[in-house]
């Protein structure tokens, strides 16, 4: 009868943990939801935001959080994509290549703080650029490359053998073969891996600290001329994004009114992640629908 | 081990037949041997292949008859660590050599394969996807040889109508049809068909069955199959394989009504296999 | 196709056919690689010297900055440079944070695996998905403003302490934990279960005499990446932890971590300076450890294969 007993008891725990875990989402969600949705208006997502005075928006983090990422996407795709080529379909087993897997291993598991550091060191000094969304994304680029290449690698590989050598067969060449049947059968699955690690760059906060700042200056919205210091297409501009900026009115920030601009801000950092991994969801299944329609 | 019996008529040995090979003839292998690292999966054959003929290789599984068969057009080139010494010889060439161009070969030497592998594009991609990268960009000269290879493949009556529809939508023997007809649109030399009916069901085995023996006019055809009967149908020539050995090499009707080694009587017969 | 032009110029190797595209774009992809590498080598390299400069070229003692728990850089008399406090304060929020969050995980992963592998993973792995998406800034912020002020009134203390960092990073580090260990405990062969059941086990036997020790060096290998993401997490852990200079006495007193000390000063130091480069140094120990958890958990997968 002990061992029933005990048998009992642990299922007890097992399921008093799940419910813990439930729990931990659920509060979190609602905190998240509860305070800051009420803070969430057109006018808070439309006014720039405040140093000292309560009532700020966060127009101009918006703005910076997506521009970012679109410069960071812009970098990182082509060479995470091309990356994932090489090691999928070129890299040949030995030395070389495991110095290669060692490399991306060591890039995904560096801090992002560390990331930050090297930013600084390499994108804001050597380079002399100061605080730019250049440095900022660059930064972003080395935190999101070995995701991006490991999820190109993955999804290259699994394309059935069948179709790369139904290819190779027909007198096409190993890169045609890439370009035109291995990449469009991987795309889905990529593309999903993308945006689920768009939405991880769109959160980060501390590699861009020490690389795109902690201030924006004040921006035209009417100057499109990339190369204008008011325009906010400006890439050699400080930038303070979404995520930092809860970060920063948190811990240096004056205005008085933090609690209510954090609780704003929280809600649409992850009602925007949110959306991220459900775009990521839907895309990949609508496009996996089209390939494999049996119409 | 009985080696290759040399062609026929000219009864030359391998190794000096070179100049004046028969004319009959399309490949001619010599002392082929194909290697997965270590191990050895064929052990040194030599034969002829006809020219406009269909030639079975047949034998149990893991016999090398497949690899040999992806050895003609360099398709073992992608499995790491394979590698193939001796010879096959093709218009004066020895296509196993370091020179060769493999995608050139490959667009004269064409391959269907045993599962149907359609490219997951529309039928009349599947057709076009090779022409268009081999140079070829006119609509109309596209849409010719789309509807000529089809009709070669005894397919153009059941899609003409959804040419534009997804390959994935066709049935499996349609599928398999389609992967011969991309084949047929290259104009190759030499089809290697590896059990290319295994995976379908019998009428449609039938149908692609019909269309081999068709296609032997204009192409020289060799086939893996694990199929008996199908290989007593279709086949001239029929090779045997076993264990990396070319056992007996005959026309057809010879092997299947009075073999000269035990062996392939055996396996005929369904002693083991 | 056109078999008019005599074999040779049609199936040898050219430099013609042979620069279609093809090598091309070899160059191109072996490029990306390239990049990777040298990315990796720069990281180090730079990291690295920029780290060693506060002892070479500034003269702070190796020995000081490891041990000694006297900081105080800007004490112009008399300025000390040991970082002890700080080490030990990652190190310790790490152990603790794990301490919380491996149980949680490994028992969710188990709940999810043997407890009700149809629902119950349905339920979990969304959450755990989604536990994972949330920035670490929103992490940080609801530690701030809900776990600070709770500790404060019903525990004891500021508030801001080692707890308080320990509980956030176990929510951060739950889902890595969890995830990996699902995936170890669910790959491990049926047969494995049903020998055990045959034998007539318990369920909470047959997990606790079959499943973990098979799963055991997947499940530490979950346990250390979840510390190493603990260990270099810098923001969340800053805005609860206190960040006082001194070495904590309790899990209630405030304390500091690398992270938090590079994260609050780098701005406000000048570039170059004798305190700035100690920064740098503590940066190369969290390169220096995230090397040191690779190298872990590659020992780990060596023995998971044998």
């Amino acid at each position: 009868m002990k061992s029933k007993t005990a048998d009992r008891l642990a299922t007890g725990v097992f399921i008093a943990i799940a419910i813990i875990i439930i729990s931990i989402l659920v509060g979190l969600f609602s905190y998240i939801l509860v305070n800051g949705l009420k803070h969430i208006s057109w006018e808070f997502l439309t006014t720039p935001s405040s140093n000292i005075r309560a009532g700020g928006g966060i127009r101009d983090q918006l703005f910076n959080s997506f521009y970012i990422l679109l410069i960071t996407m812009i970098i990182a795709v082509p060479l995470g994509i091309g990356g994932g080529i090489y090691m999928a379909e070129y890299a040949k087993p030995g030395k070389v290549t495991d110095i290669i897997r060692s490399c991306i291993e060591v890039l995904a598991s560096l801090p992002s703080i560390v990331i930050g550091m090297f930013g600084l060191l390499m994108f804001v000094n050597i380079t002399g650029w100061g605080y730019t969304i250049l440095g900022g994304a660059l930064a972003l680029t080395v935190f999101n490359l070995p995701v991006i290449v490991r999820v190109s690698e993955d999804s290259i590989r699994s394309v059935p053998r069948d179709l790369k050598e139904a290819s190779l067969a027909l007198g096409i060449t190993h890169w045609h073969t890439i370009k035109t049947v291995l990449l469009p059968s991987a795309f889905p699955s990529i593309l999903t891996g993308i945006i689920l690690a768009a939405g991880r760059v769109f959160g980060e906060a501390a590699a861009l600290l020490f690389t795109a700042g902690l201030s924006t200056p004040r921006l035209d919205y009417g100057n499109w001329n990339p190369f204008s210091a008011q325009s906010p297409l400006n890439i050699f501009r400080p930038a303070e994004t979404l995520a930092v900026h809860i970060w920063s009115v948190n811990t240096q920030g004056l205005i008085p009114d933090v609690e209510e601009v954090s609780n704003g801000s929280a809600a649409v950092l992850v009602i925007s992640v949110l959306l991220f991994n459900l775009l990521a969801r839907w895309i990949g299944r609508l496009i996996h629908k089209k390939i494999t329609a049996t119409k | 081990m009985v080696s290759a019996l040399m062609d026929k008529q000219t009864g030359k040995q391998a190794g000096e037949s070179e100049s004046k090979r028969n004319k009959e003839s399309i490949l001619e292998v010599n002392n082929l041997e194909i290697f997965y690292g270590e191990k050895r999966a064929v052990n040194g054959i030599s034969m002829d292949i006809g020219k406009n003929s269909i030639t079975a290789l047949i034998g149990p599984s893991g016999c090398g008859k497949s690899t040999f068969l992806r050895s003609i057009n360099r398709m073992n080139d992608l499995i790491p660590g394979a590698r193939a010494e001796g010879e096959i010889i093709y218009e004066d060439l020895n296509i196993l050599s370091e020179q060769i161009n493999v995608v050139a070969l490959r667009k004269e030497i064409g391959m269907v394969f045993q599962k149907p592998n359609p490219f997951p594009k529309s039928i009349y991609e599947n057709i076009t996807h090779a022409l268009k990268f081999a140079g070829m960009k006119k609509k109309s000269k596209l849409d010719e040889i789309v509807e000529e290879s089809l009709k070669k493949a005894a397919l153009w009556e059941e899609v003409k109508d959804r040419l534009h529809k997804s390959a994935l939508s066709l049935s499996g023997g349609q599928q398999q049809r389609l992967c011969i007809a991309r084949t047929i649109a290259m104009k190759p030399t030499v089809m290697l068909l590896d059990e290319p009916s295994s995976a379908l069901d019998p009428i449609s085995n039938a149908k692609v069955e019909e269309l081999i023996i068709d296609l032997k006019k204009d192409y020289s055809i060799i086939i893996v199959t694990h199929n008996m009967q199908q290989a007593s149908r279709i086949s001239d020539k029929t090779a045997f394989f076993l264990s990396g050995d070319l056992i007996e090499y005959e026309a057809t009707e010879k092997i299947f009504t009075n073999p000269s080694v035990k062996k392939t009587e055996e396996y005929i017969s369904g002693r083991f296999g | 196709m056109e078999k008019l032009t005599p074999a040779k110029d049609r199936l040898l190797k050219s430099k013609n056919n042979w620069m279609d595209g093809e090598l091309r774009g070899k160059v191109l992809v072996l490029l990306c690689a390239v990049i990777m590498i040298s990315a990796t080598i720069s990281i180090t390299i730079f990291l690295g010297t920029k780290g060693l400069q506060s002892f070479i070229k500034n003269g702070v003692s190796l020995l000081e900055f490891l041990t000694s728990t006297h900081w105080n850089p800007t004490n112009q008399a008399k300025p000390e440079y040991g970082a002890l406090p700080f080490i030990f304060g990652s190190f310790a929020v790490t152990f603790l944070a794990a301490l919380i969050a491996a149980p949680l995980g490994i028992g969710g992963a188990i709940f999810m695996t043997e407890i009700a592998p149809s629902w119950g993973r349905k339920i979990l792995q969304p959450i755990i998905e989604l536990l994972v998406g949330i920035p670490s800034v929103v992490y940080g912020f609801i530690g701030l403003t809900v776990l600070v002020p709770f500790i404060r009134e019903h525990v004891g203390g500021l508030g801001f302490s080692l707890l308080s960092g320990m509980i956030v990073l176990s929510i951060m580090i739950l889902p890595t934990i969890a995830t990996i260990a699902t995936d170890a405990i669910s790959s491990l062969p049926n047969s494995l279960r049903e020998g055990s059941y045959a034998l007539g086990a318990t369920r909470w036997q047959t997990i606790r005499k079959v499943l973990i020790p098979a799963a055991l060096p997947s499940l530490l290998t979950a346990i250390v990446l979840g510390m190493a993401r603990a260990f270099g997490e810098a923001l969340a852990v800053q805005m609860v932890i206190g960040n006082v200079r001194n070495l904590p006495s309790s899990i209630l007193d405030a304390s500091a971590t690398l992270t938090t000390i590079i994260t609050l000063n780098m701005g406000h130091t000048t570039y170059g300076s004798v305190e700035n480069n100690t920064l740098w140094s503590m940066g190369l120990i969290l390169l220096v450890m995230s090397f040191a958890f690779i190298l872990l958990i590659r020992y780990l997968s060596s023995r998971r294969k044998m």
